[in-house]
């Protein structure tokens, strides 16, 4: 398993750079994930789909869609595009720590 | 080497079908996904998929159709098509896919683009009112091309 160096924080993750280990991560990873998928700095906002992202997770072992994340009204699908650009929810999945939505809608 | 990533698609919708309509914006709706530009042209009997009037009615064809596994005969007798959609209908929504209506506001909303086709509209005497709102403009041919520069075009 490869692993990755975050600032102080070594942790394992597969070949496209996803967390293996929700548990490892922590907000300085965040950061610094954040930094290589090209978001220079998290807002309160990227933090709020964060957070909810890993509840999520955490409740239910599974990664919601985008259409579950706007119809519930947790974020409109074009702040999500505005915040995580190119490739939103794969890039707000990678940056919380969790694994690759595998999902085609 | 490593190839290089698709950047850009563009989908041509030319089917009035619902096995027709999905296929093309699921695509378009999974390019966006992965960062990746989409427009769809909407020509012919695709042009039902924007219409205001049709695109709440997209029907499984259950005639000259061997996917549908039923014989045409059976297929034609009046309603098979309609139950045959109302099955599938339900089983799109149960795998969270949206409807047509809702899957265009989502593409739109994900900044895919949608266009009509100019030859078609004026076959079937269509104006712009006639599209949902989420479709930016009618396109020639040529302007399609144009604006698919530097894209993969897709035809479904």
């Amino acid at each position: 398993m490869p692993t990755a160096t975050f600032g102080n924080h070594q942790v394992e993750v597969n070949d496209e750079g996803f967390l293996t280990d929700p548990t490892q991560w922590n907000k300085e990873i965040a950061d610094a994930i954040a930094k290589e998928v090209n978001i220079p700095e998290l807002t309160p906002k990227h933090w709020e789909l964060i957070d909810y992202l890993r509840k999520y997770y955490t409740e239910k072992n599974d990664m919601p869609s985008i259409r579950f994340l706007k119809k519930n009204g947790i974020i409109p699908i074009k702040d999500l595009y505005s915040l995580f650009p190119d490739g939103p929810l794969k890039k707000a999945s990678k940056i919380a720590g969790l694994p690759k939505p595998y999902s085609c809608v | 080497m490593e190839e290089e990533k698709i950047k850009k698609v563009s989908i041509i919708c030319s089917k009035g079908s619902l096995e027709g309509v999905y296929p093309a914006l699921i695509l378009a709706n999974g390019a966006r996904m992965e960062g990746i530009e989409a427009s769809i042209f909407f020509t012919f009997f695709g042009l039902d998929a924007i219409t205001k009037k049709r695109m709440g009615n997209i029907k499984v064809s259950t005639v000259g159709n061997p996917g549908m596994h039923i014989p045409t005969v059976v297929g034609s007798i009046p309603g098979m098509s309609a139950m045959a959609t109302a099955m599938m209908k339900k089983t799109i929504a149960g795998i969270d896919i949206p409807p047509i209506d809702e899957f265009i506001e989502m593409i739109h909303e994900a900044g895919g683009k949608l266009y009509g086709c100019k030859a078609s509209v004026d076959m079937f005497k269509l104006t712009k009112d006639d599209f949902c709102e989420q479709v930016e403009k009618i396109l020639t041919v040529g302007e399609f091309y144009e604006m698919s520069a530097g894209a993969q075009i897709i035809f479904t």
